[in-house]
């Protein structure tokens, strides 16, 4: 069965290593958080300014003066830190950040990522999303595998104006976790009971099956 | 020497129409909530406002957009505003749209006093055209300019007679780097203490940089999505 949000969200976090510093996107992104294993010290960064971001406040702790890139409240857990825009897009560009999640609505085979704009529809900005992706060494994808018309999002090239070229290394769906290499979709985790058949119907771009694909252990 | 204002409306009195505003905050987050309301109320117009987000319908900038006061928007992001919605569509508002880290960085030159810098940020996509693009260790990078302010408009917890700021918590975002680029630099402060109150080691910015500063009042700090742990 495919995976719902949260199920992606348990995947992605299994790249999580201790001592990861990770920005997570809006959306199931953001989810991420939700899952990360015990005894392990992640240090969440929020493009607005904050390094160790925490958990929602409960109703009681709510400060407007803290708030996270989707301008949600938050917290900060201890040993966490305040810096400004400059200084927080500073560590984004230098590298510093181990893991970048985010959304897009379309992914090329030679990594190229759109997630900003649908033209002659509303458009709302790139936000941080362009800095991010051009930076990051290892950036994951979390998305649903086609759009509410069916259609594949992994596709051979992107249709909507780029945020990044040839910059996503891995892709998780609700059908499947991808590595780009090579300009192909690599195959490598099926969600669990879905068939290599469906992932292979529902994939537009160059897909690499290997003879033996696992089912994800989430 | 007197940087001190005794409110929002005297401390903006030379804002004419046309002139180029940089806005700190990010969302509804560390506003000058103070001086958007003295802005609707002297009513300059043909504004371009340099500010990360464009608020929303009835809060920050959103109030200027309501009373047509802005031309033209410098941002990241504009969701969350359906007046800025129409008048973009209605091409009654220009928008300029820059990557965030380039926006803040763009800023940051201008306070730094250094007219361009390289950044990889939308290389090969739009962002990218007509820009000067050049490779650093095989990586591709695209030249971007400094941006500056007629007057940067910022909102900090704590300010001192000197014009000396402190921020509380996610509110330095753009405000730091702003309150550095101004032509003239207009802070307003939750709390206006005498010069030496405080402590030289907990200060973000440095009087230098702030012409002006004035004790706000009847801060609403509006919360854009208030969530709670259940």
């Amino acid at each position: 069965m495919a995976l719902d949000k949260y199920g992606i969200a348990k995947r992605i976090a299994k790249e999580l290593q201790d001592g990861y510093y990770v920005n997570l996107g809006i959306g199931i992104p953001t989810l991420v958080s939700n899952y990360i294993p015990e005894g392990m010290t992640i240090m969440l960064q929020s493009e607005n300014g904050i390094l160790g971001m925490g958990p929602y406040p409960t109703q009681s702790d709510i400060d407007a003066d803290l708030i996270n890139a989707g301008k949600e409240t938050v917290t900060v857990i201890p040993g966490g830190a305040f810096f400004d825009s400059v200084e927080s897009f500073g560590m984004i560009r230098a590298g510093k950040i181990n893991l970048t999640v985010l959304g897009a609505m379309e992914v090329a085979q030679n990594g190229d990522i759109a997630s900003w704009k649908i033209p002659g529809k509303m458009v709302k900005g790139m936000g941080g999303a362009m800095d991010l992706v051009a930076s990051a060494k290892n950036i994951i994808v979390a998305m649903q595998h086609t759009n509410r018309e069916g259609e594949s999002k992994l596709l051979p090239q992107c249709s909507l104006p780029l945020t990044g070229v040839g910059c996503v290394t891995k892709i998780v769906t609700d059908l499947g976790v991808f590595e780009i290499k090579e300009n192909a979709f690599h195959l490598i985790e099926r969600a669990p009971g879905v068939s290599i058949e469906e992932i292979q119907s529902k994939t537009e771009g160059k897909l690499i099956v290997p003879d033996f694909v696992p089912e994800m252990e989430i | 020497m007197n940087k001190v204002f005794k409110d929002a409306l005297s401390a903006i009195f030379d804002i004419e129409s046309g002139a180029t505003l940089m806005l700190g905050g990010f969302g509804l987050n560390g506003i000058p909530e103070n001086m958007i309301s003295a802005l609707v109320q002297k009513g300059p117009d043909r504004l371009t406002c340099i500010s990360n987000n464009a608020g929303v319908d009835d809060f920050g900038i959103g109030l200027m957009l309501k009373t047509k006061q802005v031309k033209k928007m410098i941002s990241s992001y504009v969701g969350e505003n359906k007046e800025f919605e129409k008048q973009l569509l209605s091409q009654e508002l220009e928008v300029d749209l820059v990557p965030q880290g380039t926006l803040a960085t763009r800023i940051a030159m201008a306070g730094l006093g250094i007219p361009a810098f390289f950044t990889p940020a939308g290389y090969g996509t739009e962002v990218a055209e007509g820009k000067e693009i050049r490779e650093f260790n095989g990586k591709m990078y695209l030249m971007e300019h400094a941006l500056h302010a007629d007057f940067s408009l910022v909102k900090a917890w704590k300010g001192d007679t000197l014009g000396n700021l402190v921020f509380r918590k996610t509110t330095r975002n753009f405000s730091v780097a702003m309150a550095k680029a101004g032509q003239i630099t207009i802070a307003e402060v939750e709390e206006l203490v005498p010069a030496g109150e405080i402590d030289p080691d907990d200060i973000h910015v440095p009087g230098i940089y702030v012409h002006r500063i004035f004790q706000g009042k009847d801060y609403e700090k509006r919360i854009e999505k208030v969530t709670v742990q259940l």
